[in-house]
C-alpha cells in the first residue's frame, strides 16, 4: 500500500533535510503509529504520502502512485483514494455536520442523488447519526474529530492518515477517537496515525515507527 | 455546472459586505471609463459634424465654355475622394453672397457687374477629410487650364486633423489607464474574497477536488460581480448624462448616450474584468498555497488551534 525507499527530504528554507534516508513498506490492513520528539519529521512523512510535499530523493508509492512523478492533475486523483485528518479537524464552521461531510463529495464530483445516503452512513458508522444537523461549535472536540473521519471516510479510501489525531482531545475522547479508528482498520483500511501520546502507542501493541532527526530509529515490525 | 452556481451564490451571500464592496468598485471603476467614452464618443461626433464642412472649391475661369465645365466634371466625380460635385454659377454665386453676407447686401445689390466668378464644389468622403486629402484634390484640380484657383481652408482643416490626432491619443492611453486601474482593483477585491474562504479552498484540494473545479464558483463570482458592477455602471453613467444634459449649459444639444451595443459592450467588458481578475487571483492562491500552509510547527498548531 505505502513504500518508501530510500527516501530524503529538504525543504527549500530548511538548514538540514528533514527527513534521511528513509525506507519502510505497510502492507494491506496494517495500522502503524508514528512516534518521535516535536519537529523528529512525522508530518513530513505523512504529507509525502498524500503529495502535499514531493521527496528531494528516493521513491514514495502510495497505492500505485509514485509520489515524486506525480502530475497536477494526478493529485485530486490520489488524494480521493486517501483520507487525511488533523489534529485541528479542519471543519467549516458555517457548515453542518452533514454539510461538512456532504462538501467532501460534491467538490469530487459524486452523484448528487447518491450524496444523502452515503453521508448519512459514514455519519452513523463514526457514532454520530444524532448530530448531523450540528454545526461545529455545538460539538465537542472529539464529536469534531469524528466528523472529520467522517469526511475522510466518506469516499471509502483504502489508505487514512491521521497526524495526531487525538492531539487536541482529553484522555475519555482520545480512546474513543482510537477505538474508532481501530474499527475501520479491522474493516480493511490501512491507518497511519502520528501521535506523541506514548500512553496510548504503549497500550495499543500496533506496529510503532519512531523517527529522530528525520531518521527513521526504530521499527517494531522490522524487529520483532 | 449547477453545484458551482450554487457555491458561488454562497459565497455571495456569506461575504455580503466583502462582495458589494467588490461591485461597487468594479462598477466604479467601469463607471469612470464608461464616462470617458462618453467624452470620446460626442467628441468623435462633433469632429465628424465639423469634418463634413471640409468642402473643396475651384474657382472657374470667367468665360469658360459650360460644355468643358460639365466635362471636367464627370472626370471629377470619379476621383476617388470625391462624394459629391456642385457647379455654382455666377448668379447663384452672387445670390448666395447676397443672402448670407448681410453686412455687404447693399453693396452687392448696386453692382454692374457680378464681380463672382462661378466655381465648383467637392465634399469629400468622410474618410478623406484630411488636410492630406484636401490638398490632393485641390493640386489635382489646379491641372485643369480653365481653374483659377483652388480653396480648402488649409488651416483649419490641418487643425482638425491635429485634433483628431490628440483625441485618439488621449482616449486610447485613458481608456487603458483605467482598464488596467480596473484589473487591478477587481483582481485584488477577489484576492480577499479568496483569502477569506481559504479553508475551504484547503479542504476542496485536501479532499482531491481538481483545480478547475475549485475555480468554478470564484469564476462565476467574479463573472456574476462584473457583471452587476457594468450594469451599475451603465445606470450610473445614464444617470450623469441626463442630469449633465438636463443642465441645458449651451452644450446640451446633440449630446449622444451609448447606443445599445457600446453599452453591452461595457457589460462584457465588466465580466471579462471580473472573471479575468478572480483567474489570476485564485491561480496564484493555487500555485502559493500548500493543503497545510501556515499549520507547520507545533507552536503554529497551538496558535491555530481555537481555545475550547
Ligand atoms: N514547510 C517547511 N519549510 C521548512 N522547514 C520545515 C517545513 N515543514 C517542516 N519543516 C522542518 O522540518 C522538520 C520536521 O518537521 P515536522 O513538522 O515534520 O515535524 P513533526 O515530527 O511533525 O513535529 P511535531 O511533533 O511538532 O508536529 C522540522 O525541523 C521543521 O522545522
Ligand atoms: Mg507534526
Amino acid at each position: 500500500m505505502i513504500r518508501f525507499t530510500k527516501v530524503s527530504k529538504q525543504y527549500p528554507t530548511g538548514n538540514d533535510a528533514a527527513l534521511h534516508d528513509i525506507s519502510f513498506h505497510i502492507g494491506r490492513a496494517d495500522f502503524v503509529f508514528l512516534t518521535g520528539h516535536s519537529g523528529a519529521g512525522k508530518t513530513t512523512l505523512l504529507k509525502l504520502m498524500y503529495a502535499d510535499e514531493r521527496p528531494t530523493s528516493g521513491d514514495v508509492r502510495v497505492s500505485g502512485f509514485a509520489i515524486g512523478r506525480l502530475t497536477r492533475d494526478e493529485v485530486p486523483r490520489l488524494r480521493r483514494r486517501l483520507g487525511v485528518v488533523f489534529q485541528d479537524f479542519r471543519l467549516l464552521e458555517d457548515r453542518t455536520a452533514a454539510e461538512n461531510v456532504a462538501f467532501a463529495l460534491e467538490v469530487t464530483g459524486a452523484r448528487p442523488d447518491t450524496i444523502p445516503s452515503r453521508v448519512a452512513r459514514v455519519l452513523d458508522q463514526v457514532g454520530l447519526a444524532m448530530k448531523a444537523e450540528s454545526m461545529p461549535r455545538e460539538l465537542s472536540g472529539g464529536e469534531q474529530q469524528r466528523v472529520a473521519i467522517a469526511r475522510a471516510l466518506v469516499n471509502d479510501p483504502p489508505v487514512l492518515l491521521a497526524d495526531e489525531p487525538t492531539g487536541n482531545l482529553d484522555e475519555r475522547a482520545t480512546r474513543g477517537v482510537f477505538q474508532l479508528l481501530c474499527d475501520i482498520n479491522a474493516a480493511g483500511t490501512v491507518v497511519v496515525m502520528a501521535t506523541h501520546d506514548l500512553d496510548l502507542v504503549r497500550a495499543a501493541g500496533k506496529r510503532t515507527l519512531e523517527i529522530r532527526d528525520g531518521r527513521l530509529v526504530f521499527d517494531s515490525a522490522a524487529s520483532a | 455546472m449547477n453545484l458551482i452556481t450554487r457555491e458561488a451564490l454562497l459565497a455571495f451571500r456569506r461575504t455580503r459586505t466583502l462582495s458589494i464592496l467588490s461591485v461597487t468598485t468594479i462598477a466604479f471603476a467601469l463607471f469612470v471609463t464608461g464616462l470617458f467614452g462618453l467624452v470620446a464618443l460626442n467628441m468623435r461626433t462633433a469632429l465628424r459634424q465639423v469634418a463634413e464642412r471640409v468642402q473643396v472649391v475651384a474657382f472657374v475661369k470667367r468665360d469658360t465654355p459650360s460644355q468643358q465645365v460639365s466635362a471636367a466634371m464627370s472626370d471629377i466625380t470619379v476621383f476617388p475622394e470625391v462624394l459629391d460635385v456642385q457647379y455654382v454659377s455666377e448668379t447663384e454665386a452672387l445670390a448666395r453672397a447676397q443672402r448670407d453676407l448681410t453686412e455687404f447686401q447693399e453693396v452687392y445689390k448696386d453692382l454692374e457687374v457680378n464681380p463672382l466668378p462661378p466655381s465648383i464644389e467637392l465634399t469629400l468622403k468622410p474618410a478623406f477629410r484630411t488636410a492630406a486629402s484636401a490638398a490632393a484634390v485641390a493640386e489635382r484640380l489646379k491641372g485643369f487650364d480653365f481653374v483659377d484657383e483652388v480653396k480648402y481652408g488649409q488651416d483649419w482643416v490641418q487643425r482638425l486633423d491635429t485634433l483628431r490626432d490628440i483625441a485618439g491619443l488621449i482616449g486610447l492611453a485613458v481608456g487603458f489607464a483605467f482598464a488596467l486601474v480596473s484589473m487591478v482593483i477587481i483582481g485584488v477585491t477577489i484576492r480577499i474574497t479568496v483569502l477569506q474562504r481559504a479553508r475551504e479552498i484547503q479542504i476542496m484540494r485536501l479532499v482531491g477536488a481538481t483545480d478547475w473545479f475549485i475555480r468554478g464558483p470564484f469564476l462565476v463570482e467574479g463573472a456574476i460581480k462584473g457583471f452587476l458592477g457594468g450594469t451599475l455602471a451603465v445606470i450610473l453613467c445614464a444617470t450623469v448624462f441626463g442630469l449633465f444634459r438636463s443642465q441645458k449649459m449651451g452644450l446640451g444639444l446633440g449630446l449622444q448616450f451609448f447606443g445599445a451595443g457600446q453599452a453591452c459592450l461595457l457589460l462584457i467588458f465588466g465580466v471579462l474584468l471580473g472573471f479575468g481578475g478572480s483567474l489570476v487571483s485564485v491561480g496564484r492562491h493555487l500555485r502559493d498555497e500548500s493543503v497545510t500552509k501556515g499549520l507547520r510547527r507545533t507552536t503554529d498548531r497551538v496558535l491555530a488551534t481555537k481555545p475550547r
